[in-house]
């Protein structure tokens, strides 16, 4: 079983938004859908694409602001003819809370 | 000679006997006499008039002038009353007695009515004419109709009037729905679509009696006791060939008026054709015989050898809005097999009748997209033992062709039925494409496909994509993207008229195929209701690119860009020292001086921006809008002031034109200059406006561009004042911004509406130009905010330059 750390409330993303958490293992995109879905996505897929919170975010989609590749947000996948994978972070919603999970502290964490 | 020809009835049939001979130049003296005080028109299109989709006006096809100019004489509204056949003579009601050459009957058919205890009362009327089409169109809501007969007319009078309001019952003898064309399956999903609509269905019902009052209907009774109210009763139960007249004058008469494959009657000297006559024991009812028989009846009017062949047919209707086809015999029997395909949820039915390997029958409900291509399997009784396991999904599944309508359309064979009302062949419409015909209109105007009931349009688009390749563009129209088959301008005309004021109001109302829109709509829709209704709508940042959602522009390493505005490029010791201190205090790596004459500050990280905006707006400084679909700069020489050669104050203007103009957004970036005289030092001729000022005034020039495309500017015109200057390029500004299309510069918008048409809105109409300038200076109002105050200061959108956690530089104890 994965932990899972507190990165803030639902209500600090808008709707259709994108917040940054930094982690040791680098940005990390969290995205708030328009009917409140909650995903995590690395922000740069290096040399390709990012910084993906900066996209516009569409259904459960966002399409990169320098190339305009589109990656699914629950797989990470690049859509279309493009090809590529951002990591995608586990999340959670309790209580109004994000929960993201404790793999993003790397091996920082781990060595506690 | 000319020919002496007298046509009795003003037809679809005789009509197009009519348009046969003209067509081929015979030499002829028509009279036509028709019962109806009017001539013809497309009878097959008086449910569209009934559900108010088209007017009366619309389904004409022979106007008087039409008959005029081919020296038609019209007897309308008046009756043949006698034929002598001996003496080739026709007296008309009012007594005048004609001679004829030939006479052609097309006295059509009389509708059925059930002679019921009250079928003469008041209300109780057909489904045939124009005048029961009217009647009708009377009722609306809080009337109640019975229809009787569960056939296609009954059907399509039961939807225009419901969809007027009006409470229908229908009322069938038959088990199901149009048992003649469909099974009882399709029966089904008809009857499901018409109740859902509202209409009332009762099947195997018999009527007993038509009850009225003071002469007039008031309900239909069952004979299961049942009493159906009602304020009209239409019987639409069937049609007899109209013979009356051809029994009396003696011709042989069956069914119908007897003809043979010319389309003679017993009389050598008298034709008939369509809906009266009677061939080989066969009457007709539907569109496409008739057309075949007049055209047979023309040809041999004029002497040429022509024959008459019953062809097999298939219906393809549409009522209320449900796609049908039927072809063939489907009749269960033994030897017979059924392939039956069911979709409940799109409401799809599909059913193949196989006969020793063969389709002999087709039935189809909610998707007949393919349904020519099974008709051309029942024609040519193609042997489908190899496709049997896919037959049913159509020719795109089978050999492995690829799913492409066009490519279905390729693969039907030569004599395959384009236009099911005309009876036009694929090879028709190809030989009228190669023959010149390069437009949809063309080809309806030389081959007839598409001309009737119209819905082959589509077929016929495609057979001439596929025939003249790239020549053809297809009036296919470039869509603003994958989530709508609308056109930018469609769209926009929409968001006008509908008065659509956010986002999920135009998806919604403009059915937009995905839930929150894309990249590419999204930013579109957004100018538009920005540009349309300033002040009222909601301007929706996550619809924005993101240089116009933080207003900075985003650099390949994800760090910002900083370009405060200096108003026509000037600037002076208070500003320069700001932004160099912020430099300093920001660690900006890169300082430049822009092609725009101001300073840009590179590589500011994104947490930074707004403590560095309130740095520069300590100075008086706002933001510059380099990042923004809308105005940028205005590029000023020294002008007057100081240069020698200077006409006039070029930088004065340019900065008055740029107060007034900064903050405004439009389809794509707006960038202007001012030059002090024909030296143009500002670079006026490759702008999207600019100014060259003369001696005399100023030349306001448009649709330059000096970027993937090089342009020169066009003269919009010349103007004697700074004020006239400034009005023509709020004006023009504003043109642009209503008209364009999303990321369209100037120079692609002016080459789709043309430069003339530019100049007529905004030169010669000076009403229209104040309006424009008035309009502009209106939505001025709401956008001359400084967005980087904002964020600085007030703190809008905070949560788009901080993040949401830090884990870099705190601990965080794991839950």
């Amino acid at each position: 079983m994965s932990q899972f750390i507190d990165i803030g409330a639902v209500e600090d993303i808008p709707q259709r938004g994108a917040r940054l958490v930094k982690s040791p293992l680098g940005e990390i995109a969290v995205f708030r859908t328009a009917k409140d879905e909650i995903f995590a996505v690395d922000e740069w897929l290096p040399g390709k694409a990012g910084p993906l919170s900066n996209g516009i975010q569409h259904d459960t989609r966002v399409t990169d602001p320098m190339r305009n590749w589109v990656f699914d947000l629950a797989t990470g996948e690049a859509q279309g003819a493009d090809e590529g994978r951002v990591r995608v972070w586990e999340t959670r919603v309790e209580e109004g809370r994000i929960l993201i999970t404790q793999q993003i502290m790397g091996e920082l964490r781990a060595a506690e | 000679m000319t020919q002496k020809i007298i046509v009795i009835g003003a037809g679809m049939a005789s009509g197009r006997v009519l348009e046969t001979l003209y067509e081929n130049g015979a030499d002829v003296d028509v009279t036509l006499f028709n019962a109806e005080p009017r001539g013809n028109y497309n009878r097959i299109m008086l449910s569209p008039v009934l559900a108010g989709d088209q007017t009366y006006q619309d389904i004409v096809t022979h106007d008087d002038a039409w008959y005029a100019e081919r020296n038609v004489t019209c007897r309308f509204g008046e009756k043949v009353a006698t034929i002598d056949r001996a003496a080739k003579t026709v007296t008309a009601e009012n007594g005048d007695v004609l001679s004829y050459d030939k006479l052609v009957f097309g006295t059509g058919s009389n509708p059925f009515m059930i002679p019921l205890p009250g079928h003469d009362l008041e209300g109780v009327i057909a489904y045939r004419d124009l005048e029961d089409t009217e009647k009708m169109m009377g009722l609306g809501e809080g009337n109640k109709a019975v229809v009787i007969g569960g056939g296609l007319l009954g059907l399509e009078a039961a939807a225009g009037m419901a969809a007027r309001g009006v409470d229908v019952t229908v009322v069938h003898i038959m088990g199901h729905l149009m048992e003649r064309q469909l099974d009882e399956a399709a029966g089904y999903l008809l009857r499901k679509a018409l109740v859902d609509k509202g209409i009332t269905v009762k099947c195997s019902a018999n009527s007993k009696e038509i009850v009225g009052e003071n002469g007039k209907v008031k309900a239909l009774m069952l004979d299961d006791g049942t009493e159906l109210p009602c304020d009209l009763l239409v019987m639409a139960v069937g049609i007899r060939p109209n013979v009356a007249l051809a029994k009396e004058c003696g011709l042989a008469v069956g069914k119908g008026i007897h003809v043979d494959d010319q389309m003679l009657t017993s009389d050598e000297n008298v034709l008939a054709v369509g809906e009266c006559v009677e061939h080989n024991g066969a009457i007709f009812g539907l569109v496409a015989p008739l057309y075949d028989q007049a055209k047979v009846a023309g040809q041999t009017l004029m002497g040429e050898e022509a024959a008459f062949v019953q062809k097999e047919l298939s219906t393809k209707l549409k009522v209320t809005g449900c796609d049908l086809f039927s072809a063939g015999d489907f009749a269960e029997g033994e030897g017979r097999e059924d392939i039956v395909f069911r979709d409940p949820a799109r409401g799809v039915y599909k059913r193949l009748v196989i006969e020793e390997n063969k389709v002999v029958g087709a039935v189809f409900y909610g998707d007949t997209a393919d349904s020519n291509w099974f008709f051309g399997l029942i024609k040519d009784k193609t042997d489908i033992a190899d496709m049997r396991e896919t037959l049913i999904f159509g020719p795109a599944f089978q050999g492995g062709e690829p799913l492409d309508p066009m490519a279905a359309v390729a693969a039907l064979a030569d004599d395959a039925e384009i236009c099911g009302c005309n009876g036009v062949s694929k090879a028709q419409v190809v030989a009228a494409i190669q023959g010149g015909a390069n437009t949809l209109d063309a080809v309806k105007a030389v081959s007839k496909a598409g001309s009737s009931c119209g819905s082959c349009s589509g077929l016929v688009e495609q057979l001439l994509s596929v025939t003249l390749g790239d020549e053809f563009v297809m009036p296919e129209k470039e869509t603003v993207c994958k989530c709508t088959d609308m056109t930018h301008d469609e769209v926009r005309k929409l968001i006008v008229m509908k008065e659509l004021k956010s986002l999920p109001g135009v998806m919604q109302e403009l059915n937009w195929s995905t839930p929150d829109g894309c990249h590419v709509c999204r930013p579109a829709l957004n100018y538009y209701m920005v540009c349309a209704w300033p002040g009222e709508y909601a301007d929706d940042g996550k619809s924005r690119f993101i240089n116009e959602r933080v207003h900075a522009n985003i650099q390949k390493d994800g760090t910002y860009s900083v370009v405060p505005r200096m108003l026509g490029g000037i600037t002076n010791p208070k500003e320069l020292r700001a932004i160099a201190d912020a430099a300093d205090k920001y660690n900006v790596p890169t300082v430049k001086v822009t092609g725009g004459q101001r300073i840009d500050l590179l590589g500011v990280k994104k947490e930074d921006l707004p403590a560095i905006w309130y740095d520069l707006g300590q100075a008086g400084m706002m933001s510059g809008q380099a990042y923004a679909k809308g105005l940028r700069t205005v590029k000023t020489c020294v002008g007057s002031d100081h240069c020698r050669f200077g006409t006039q104050d070029s930088t004065g203007l340019g900065i008055q034109i740029e107060k007034a103009m900064w903050g405004a957004w439009s389809p794509h970036k707006f960038k202007l200059a001012v030059s002090g005289c024909p030296r143009n030092c500002a670079e006026s001729t490759c702008k999207d406006l600019g100014i060259i000022c003369v001696d005399s005034g100023y030349q306001i020039l448009v649709g330059g561009a000096a970027g993937l495309d090089l342009r020169e500017t066009d003269l919009l015109c010349q103007v004697a004042t700074e004020e006239e200057a400034l009005e023509y390029s709020c004006a023009f500004y504003q043109l642009y911004r209503e008209g364009a299309q999303y990321l369209h510069r100037p120079y692609k918008w002016i080459k789709k509406v043309g430069l003339d048409w530019v100049k007529e809105q905004i030169v010669e109409d000076a009403e229209n130009r104040k309006a424009l300038a008035e309009r502009f200076h209106y939505s001025q109002q709401f956008f001359q905010v400084d967005p980087w105050a904002e964020r600085a200061v007030k703190g809008v959108d905070k949560h788009e330059f901080e993040p949401l956690a830090d884990f870099t530089k705190t601990q965080v104890a794991a839950e």
